[in-house]
């Protein structure tokens, strides 16, 4: 589609290039870490080495003694405040600071307060803490069993490691269509822990001024007006009240979901700074980020589906268990404790469903977050596109074809899931038709069948994922209370120039931008006079933040209604000005002009002077708007991806040779943005598929908790992306557009997965757990007497 | 702790500090000199978001004493555009969308300068090569190669 505005005005469809690069390309964004305010102070945390201990006692004193040390905060000193607990975001509890017990490796067991971070750090080694080793349970399966030790003592009358059951979908009918199925297929999937590593850390500077009693925090937010309500409602009893309390996100290196969580190091810096009155600096290193923060999936699933013998789909059977480890930190929906999980139908039409999930409790860190997903939507769509291609195996059908039969069709949609989903709009047999098409899906089958001959091992995989975002309609979408809608603030000053908030907050997605470009789009205000403004808690609309791909569904669906409620003022002071009736005037980007009479016309910068000049009498002066977009549906975004592998014999080494990416987000904001989103997500789909998995010894020892270990993808992995689109705009949004940064790390996975299974399926291999490394592949190999 | 007075010239201006033995550079240039557009991202010379070049080498500065850049000429991103002018590399990364959050830009930038300072026309496997020290959470890769190989493009 041409954009409807020019080059220069940049509304949709423009690449132009983004608002917020010049000051980053010359090293001066704003990051957490770069503020530097008078007298502040630093705070380190010391980490427990155990992943269960009783605290016998902390000793200080020689903490104390080191230069530059002024004070070490313990659980104790939180507790003369009650501040030693906090609630999650799913309303758990988890402690700040512990009293009694640690609860896995690197818990946060005390903080020293410095003058300097390398005093901090001197302090933190001279706290003497004196541990009593507790049994560990890092295995949910074991404690699940009814003799293992209960962790979470501290919740009275808890008896076992049980935080929830949630179930979905009609489980008697699925049971009688698995009854009666011609074909079954039953597979194990484990998504194991893996953490976002954004490159920027977490940390904080916490400032509160004893004489205004107000409190302000600059933080890694993604959510700072929801930070601002926990704040308040979780230290009110100490006097910090909603309004005074100021959280602003400055530029964020980067979120992925792992800055929405409120951390331990968060409190205790905010403490500190109120009991001593200083500023107080907290910036966690790579290993506390990668041992402590939030982590995401772990999800293990069990999952069957059920087909005719010609290959038509009729039922899907989930049953999964949740390690949150200590404590259920997910950042979910209140109503919905394993997220968007129930998208796990697809984009397939399956007439039964049914899911059902535990939460379980174990001696690791907690979390549950999404790692650049909607919710639990990953997991969704790893364990359908692996299912579909295990019964592709068993029909001895191709995938593609699989999916062709089974897809929901173009034209029924709007579509309601098995599942009770809603999906707007779709059309998934374009998509894949496009991806093999690009891809040249019929020759790479037939360079596979010769490979084959000859010994070697390629692998072609497919997945069309349907993704479930843009949380969301308030009947159904809240966090702790908080309905999930989002917002746009925009004032068009008198010279016809424009400043907008939002309730947002961009972590790199380039919101400065594409927000402006909405504004564009729909006054005619050229995206370069539109200055965005995010994640100032004082000035900014109050908004649920950025994650799960919302920002675009609700923030941009706001700045479309605030303009277009701009615009409706625009036109009567237009009438005003030409002398006309409203009824007269036609709309074009920029200009109301008379119908019948073009000449006749005024700009929006000439009505936006005369809203402040000479606006018609009886009106208020002013030209601005707010909207707060409460969505009507949740968003679709889909795709199909095609990925292509060659296996090394004698090292198991995946090579990721070519990867075709076909991306429906509905209609286009910035193209070149929207790439750019497609290009990140794939990579981080490609790196938890093959590199990424922190896991546990039985001791509860992290193995892998530093870049050493943990392997993020470098370009010598990362292959040049393919990328294509189609577009199905969505129905019930604004602009017609659904959201696009997490799309690829949705999708991206069970492709490599499934071009891998499918280049050993001729051995009877059926399924590979990620992250596929060469260790794993290299011991099939052997196994079937192929390793060279 | 011991003192000592180091010599650097950072960016064309010569200082003279006073700095503890165990200053890492990275909290030198920081820190003291409030040039923060060096940033941190691992501790343990992985993700190179605190690449900079010291004496015409690119060098993880969270892995260098500040005593050890004594009497070295160091150059970060803050000393790329010269006279109000960008250096191609950072037109290169604006162009070709080769950043988001913007992180790890300065550091692959320097990473990308240093690169072209000793293969002006490198091709893009050995473009990946270079960069494959900086991690980006990001882009994927894909631009920033594009980005480097149109500074290499206005160098030539």
């Amino acid at each position: 589609m041409a954009p409807r505005t020019t080059a220069d005005v940049g509304g949709m469809g423009h690449s132009i290039k983004r608002k917020e690069d010049p000051r980053f390309i010359r090293g001066q964004g704003h990051y957490v870490d770069d503020i530097q305010l008078p007298g502040m102070l630093y705070l380190d945390i010391v980490r427990s080495p155990y992943a269960h201990a009783r605290i016998k006692s902390i000793n200080t004193e020689r903490a104390l003694k080191v230069p530059g040390v002024l004070a070490v905060i313990t659980g104790e000193t939180l507790a003369q405040y009650n501040l030693h607990w906090m609630p999650t975001l799913m309303s758990d509890t988890q402690m700040v600071l512990p009293t009694e017990k640690v609860m896995y490796q690197a818990q946060e067991v005390a903080g020293v307060i410095a003058t300097d971070r390398y005093a901090a750090a001197d302090g933190v080694d001279a706290v003497e803490v004196d541990y009593d080793p507790l049994p560990v349970v890092v295995d949910p399966f074991k404690a699940l069993e009814p003799d293992a030790p209960v962790l979470r003592t501290d919740k009275k009358d808890k008896k076992d490691n049980h935080i929830f059951h949630w179930e979905v979908g009609n489980r008697q009918a699925t049971d009688q269509a698995f009854a009666g199925a011609d074909v079954k297929v039953q597979q194990d999937i484990y998504l194991p822990r893996i953490h976002v590593a954004s490159i920027e850390t977490c940390g904080c500077v916490a400032d509160f001024d004893r004489v205004t009693g107000k409190l302000t925090v600059y933080m890694t937010t993604q959510a700072p007006h929801a930070i601002r309500t926990v704040v308040a409602l979780v230290a009110g009893h100490v006097g910090l009240s909603e309004e005074k309390i100021r959280i602003v996100s400055p530029d964020i290196g980067g979120g992925f979901g792992g800055k929405v969580p409120v951390y331990p190091g968060y409190v205790i810096a905010i403490a500190a700074s109120v009991v001593i009155g200083k500023p107080v600096k907290w910036i966690e290193d790579r290993m506390e980020n990668l041992q402590a923060d939030s982590f995401a999936r772990d999800y293990h699933i069990k999952a069957e589906l059920a087909a005719t013998k010609d290959g038509t789909m009729t039922a899907l059977r989930i049953k999964t268990v949740a390690d949150h480890g200590y404590a259920d930190a997910a950042a979910n929906p209140s109503k919905f404790p394993a997220g968007l999980f129930s998208i796990c139908t697809g984009s397939y039409d399956l007439k039964n469903a049914f899911a059902e999930v535990d939460g379980v409790y174990t001696n690791k860190p907690p979390g549950g977050i999404a790692y650049r997903c909607s919710f639990r939507v990953t997991e969704a769509v790893h364990a359908i596109e692996r299912m579909v291609d295990v019964l592709a195996l068993e029909l001895k059908m191709d995938p593609a074809e699989l999916r062709f039969k089974n897809f929901i069709p173009a034209e029924k949609f709007p579509y309601k899931s098995a599942l009770g989903w809603e999906y707007d709009s779709g059309n998934y047999s374009g998509a894949l038709r496009k991806a093999m098409d690009r891809i040249g899906y019929a020759d790479l089958r037939k360079e596979q069948a010769e490979k084959r001959k000859r010994g070697e091992l390629m692998g072609i995989g497919i997945s069309s994922f349907t993704e479930v975002v843009g949380a969301g309609p308030s009947k159904q979408f809240d966090i702790l209370g908080i309905k999930m809608f989002d917002s746009a603030e925009i004032r068009v000053h008198p010279t016809g120039k424009a400043t907008a908030r939002f309730g947002t907050k961009s972590q790199g997605q380039g919101h400065e931008t594409t927000y402006a470009q909405i504004i564009a789009e729909e006054l005619g205000i050229p995206a370069a006079h539109v200055e965005v403004e995010e994640g100032d808690t004082d000035t900014a609309p109050y908004g649920l933040g950025t994650y799960a791909s919302r920002s675009t569904p609700t923030a941009g669906a706001a700045a479309a209604i605030a303009s277009r409620k701009i615009r409706d003022k625009a036109k009567k002071i237009a009438a005003h000005l030409l002398e006309v009736s409203e009824d007269d005037l036609v709309w074009e980007p920029g200009k109301f002009s008379v119908t019948g009479a073009p000449q006749k016309s005024k700009t929006i910068q000439e009505i936006a002077f005369a809203a402040y000049t000479n606006h018609p009498p009886g009106m208020e002066a002013g030209l601005e708007a707010v909207n707060y977009y409460d969505p009507p549906n949740l968003t679709y975004p889909f795709g199909s991806y095609i990925a292509v592998v060659d296996i090394d014999r004698g090292t198991g080494a995946v090579a990721l040779r070519r990867f075709v990416a076909v991306d429906d987000c509905g209609n286009i904001i910035n193209p070149m943005i929207v790439e750019g989103q497609v290009h990140g997500g794939l990579t981080m789909g490609m790196a938890p598929a093959l590199f990424e998995e922190i896991s546990y010894d039985e001791a509860g020892n992290i193995q892998g908790g530093s870049f050493m270990d943990y392997l993020l993808p470098t370009a010598m992995e990362t292959p040049r992306w393919e990328t294509d689109k189609t577009v199905t705009p969505s129905p019930h949004h604004p602009l017609g557009a659904k959201g696009v940064g997490e799309s690829a790390t949705v999708g991206a996975p069970p492709a490599i997965a499934n071009a891998v299974v499918d280049a050993l399926a001729h051995l009877g291999v059926r399924h590979i757990d990620i992250p596929i490394t060469p260790e794993k592949v290299w011991n099939i190999l052997r196994e079937k007497g192929v390793a060279e | 702790m011991a003192m000592h007075t180091i010599r650097v010239t950072v960016n064309g201006t010569p200082y003279e500090k006073q700095v503890e033995s165990r200053l890492l550079l990275v909290h030198f240039l920081r820190d003291q000199l409030r040039l923060t557009g060096t940033h941190i991202g691992c501790d343990t010379t992985h993700c190179g978001a605190c690449t900079v070049i010291v004496d015409g080498e690119p060098v993880k500065s969270c892995t260098v004493l500040a005593v050890q850049a004594d009497g070295s000429e160091v150059r970060t991103v803050e000393g790329l555009e010269q006279g109000g002018k960008l250096h191609p590399i950072q037109e290169g990364f604006w162009q070709e969308h080769g950043l988001q959050c913007g992180y790890c830009t300065p550091g692959m930038m320097m990473t990308g300068v240093a690169l072209l300072g000793r293969n002006p026309n490198p091709s893009e496997p050995e473009i990946r090569q270079a960069i494959s020290g900086n991690l980006c959470r990001c882009t994927g890769y894909v631009n920033i190669v594009k980005s480097i190989q149109y500074a290499a493009a206005r160098l030539r």
